[in-house]
């Protein structure tokens, strides 16, 4: 996995509230057996006309969102279905931070085994950085993992909160099952504990 | 500080690997299930670190999401569906798992085939890359879905770095009342906690409406914790889930299945135990409810109206009026006013046999409204065959309904069973996600007799009303 230190670039806002994954990366695009390529994919239903073209309303495509590397997102983000083809797509998109009030579990745990960052913040917090982000290309924000900052283009710093060891995963791009691995003497010991106390599982 | 533990802290403490000092917990998988769509980049995975499966005898693979409800005998028409299935088998056969192909009567939606193959069991811990594993929670396991990248961490070493979640009891009171549902139960508790209610907790449903629940209402209850938040949700074992268990292919046997049933029985929720969050619902006051929006949380009685989201708090006003608008409706609509195109019903929520019991029960008799079309996916193929063995599909295929090969089917619209746009669907699925059953569908989510009176009539009755 890609190490996740320091990111500085364009904030999109995306304020809906619920966005689940369906709407992240709609299932036409689930058929694959690959992970990459999906970048395409996203929003798509939002992003594209009935003919296929972009659609101009869309955030992303807008010329001053088109390189967004963080997305800036209403409650819920990420709810629904357990693909990790929505952060996949968010991804190969070129997004690595998504900044919210709250996530859904499964895609809050499915970006960090993908080297990318989600990040809760408080209402106001959000509100700040949702108009920050709506200034465009002109206002980027930086986002320092180590010390748990995001500064605004105007040099306002907010704090953010992480749980230490996906912070350690992210900082040093840890592959966790090579780390698990590493356990494989506990692991073999509570199948042997297993056998005798639960033979039937 | 007591000593009393709810069953989510029993199943997790007995499953602890290990414990690091940062919080992070490595927990022990008991039971695997894997399907087409979120399998194959885990087994790539796999074969780039040149890795092992673990242990293949613990996951076991189906095939549902893709597959076509028409005849397979002669395959997949689709290229991509055939060659996602394909790579489910090579798959299977190069890591030594057992594999239900779409041509095996035992194949059908995951989480209608590991409880009916016994495959699921109480006390154990259930992980599948799908968000609806929390169906197995309805025999008291601890079963959440996940992500690929942790599906290939479950091949690889049959455990999981998990934290520890909170603890959080529905409690639902009193009696149900005759003709509501299992599925009005579960749409109620969300309506009430919101599509984020449950985030961060496993949720415990408890209370005499839920242990009233047939182990098929259990499952459809524990099968929408998702569409709560929650990553999973469970019921206690009782006698009925003891009963349920007995003689399942892959459960217990002779005096282990004694010693197991003293196990499971052991697990329950302490009288003391610590919840972070509790709340009540009376059954007796629940109605028939239909879901208007592009959220689970948009539920409403059959006999209420589209609300105005101009009513609505400024956080969600906007994106409620963005729902209504996709959804083509108006405030002040009366629900039973709204027309139907399409009946759809299956489902990993809706798709066992009693679901199918209930719909032959409404239909019987009847035809459906000629404007428009309905279908029959069943979970898997034995609840196929259970049904045909009871008369049913007569029944489906006397009133109009066609009745399908199993599947996901429409509840993702993955194989070529879709919406088109704008049409109108009542489906007794569990997501009303734009797009999710076809690009610019919509979706009203309801109970199997709902979507079968719904069927007969042309659009929402009141299932009180039309068994009168």
């Amino acid at each position: 996995m890609e190490k996740f230190t320091n990111l500085t670039g364009v904030a999109a806002p995306l304020p809906e509230i619920n966005v689940d994954t369906d709407k992240i990366i709609p299932k036409q695009y689930l058929k694959t057996i690959k992970r990459t390529g999906l970048g395409k994919a996203l929003f798509s239903e939002m992003r594209y006309n009935d003919d296929g073209t972009d659609n101009e309303e869309f955030v992303l495509n807008k010329d001053k969102y088109k390189n967004a590397k963080i997305l800036v997102a209403g409650d819920n983000f990420g709810c629904g279905s357990s693909r990790e083809h929505a952060p996949w797509a968010l991804l190969d998109f070129g997004i690595k931070v998504v900044i919210s009030t709250s996530f859904a579990d499964i895609f809050f745990g499915n970006c960090f085994k993908n080297g990318m960052l989600p990040i809760v913040l408080d209402q106001k917090e959000v509100n700040l950085l949702m108009s920050e982000a709506e200034r465009g290309s002109n206002a980027t924000l930086s986002v320092d993992l180590e010390n748990q900052e995001i500064t605004t283009s105007d040099g306002n710093i907010i704090k953010f909160k992480i749980d230490s060891f996906l912070k350690h995963c992210l900082l040093n791009g840890l592959d966790d099952i090579a780390l698990t691995l590493e356990k494989d003497k506990n692991i073999g010991s509570y199948e042997a504990k297993i056998k005798n106390d639960r033979p039937w599982v | 500080m007591s000593n009393s533990r709810t069953i989510y802290d029993k199943i997790w403490d007995d499953h602890l690997v290990n414990e690091s000092e940062d919080g992070s917990s490595l927990i022990y998988i008991d039971r695997h299930l894997i399907h087409e769509v979120t399998s194959p980049q885990a087994f790539e995975g796999l074969r780039v670190s040149n890795r092992k499966v673990r242990c293949p005898e613990k996951t076991l693979a189906v095939v549902d999401h893709n597959v076509p409800t028409t005849d397979r005998k002669n395959g997949i028409a689709d290229e991509e569906s055939r060659i996602q299935v394909e790579a489910l088998a090579k798959n299977c056969k190069e890591f030594g798992i057992e594999y239900f192909n779409e041509l095996d009567i035992r194949q059908g939606i995951v989480h209608v085939i590991g409880p009916e193959q016994g495959f699921t069991l109480p006390g154990t811990t259930i992980m599948c890359g799908d968000s609806h594993t929390s169906t197995h929670g309805a025999f008291g396991a601890l079963a959440m879905g996940i992500g690929t990248s942790e599906v290939e961490h479950i091949l690889a070493t049959q455990t999981l770095i998990q934290k520890k979640a909170k603890n959080f009891r529905i409690n639902v009171n009193g009696s149900t009342p005759k003709d509501i549902t299992a599925k009005d139960i579960i749409l109620s508790i969300i309506g009430e906690i919101g599509t984020g209610g449950g985030t961060g907790s496993v949720i415990e449903y408890a209370g005499k409406a839920i242990s009233d629940l047939s182990m098929e209402g259990r499952m459809t209850v524990c099968n929408m914790s998702i569409e709560g938040g929650a990553r999973a949700g469970l019921i206690g074992p009782d006698e009925k889930t003891f009963a349920y268990m007995k003689d399942k292919p892959r459960s217990p046997k002779g005096d282990d299945f004694a010693r197991a049933i003293d196990y499971w029985d052991s697990l329950n929720t302490d009288k003391e135990a610590y919840f972070d969050r509790e709340i009540n619902l009376d059954a007796g006051s629940l109605p028939p409810v239909v879901t208007w929006g592009t959220s689970p949380e948009d539920v409403v009685s059959i006999n209420g109206e589209v609300p105005d989201p101009e009513q609505m708090d400024e956080n969600r006003r906007d994106s409620k009026k963005s729902a209504l608008e996709y959804m083509g409706l108006k405030p002040g609509t009366k629900i039973k006013d709204i027309n139907l195109d399409i009946v759809f019903i299956g489902s990993c929520t809706n798709g066992r046999i009693e679901d199918l019991r209930q719909v032959a029960k409404v239909v019987e008799g009847h035809h459906v409204n000629e404007n428009l079309n309905a279908m029959i996916v069943p979970g898997s193929g034995l609840v196929k065959e259970q049904a045909i063995s009871e008369g049913l599909d007569k029944i489906f295929m006397a009133a109009g309904f066609e009745w399908r090969e199993p599947g996901c089917s429409m509840c993702l619209a993955m194989n070529p069973d879709k919406l088109l746009p704008g049409q109108r669907c009542a489906s007794t699925s569990n997501r009303n996600f734009e797009g999710r059953q076809g690009f610019r569908g919509r979706t009203h989510l309801v109970s199997p007799a709902m979507a079968a009176a719904a069927a007969i009539a042309g659009h929402f009755v009141d299932i009180r009303e039309f068994n009168k």
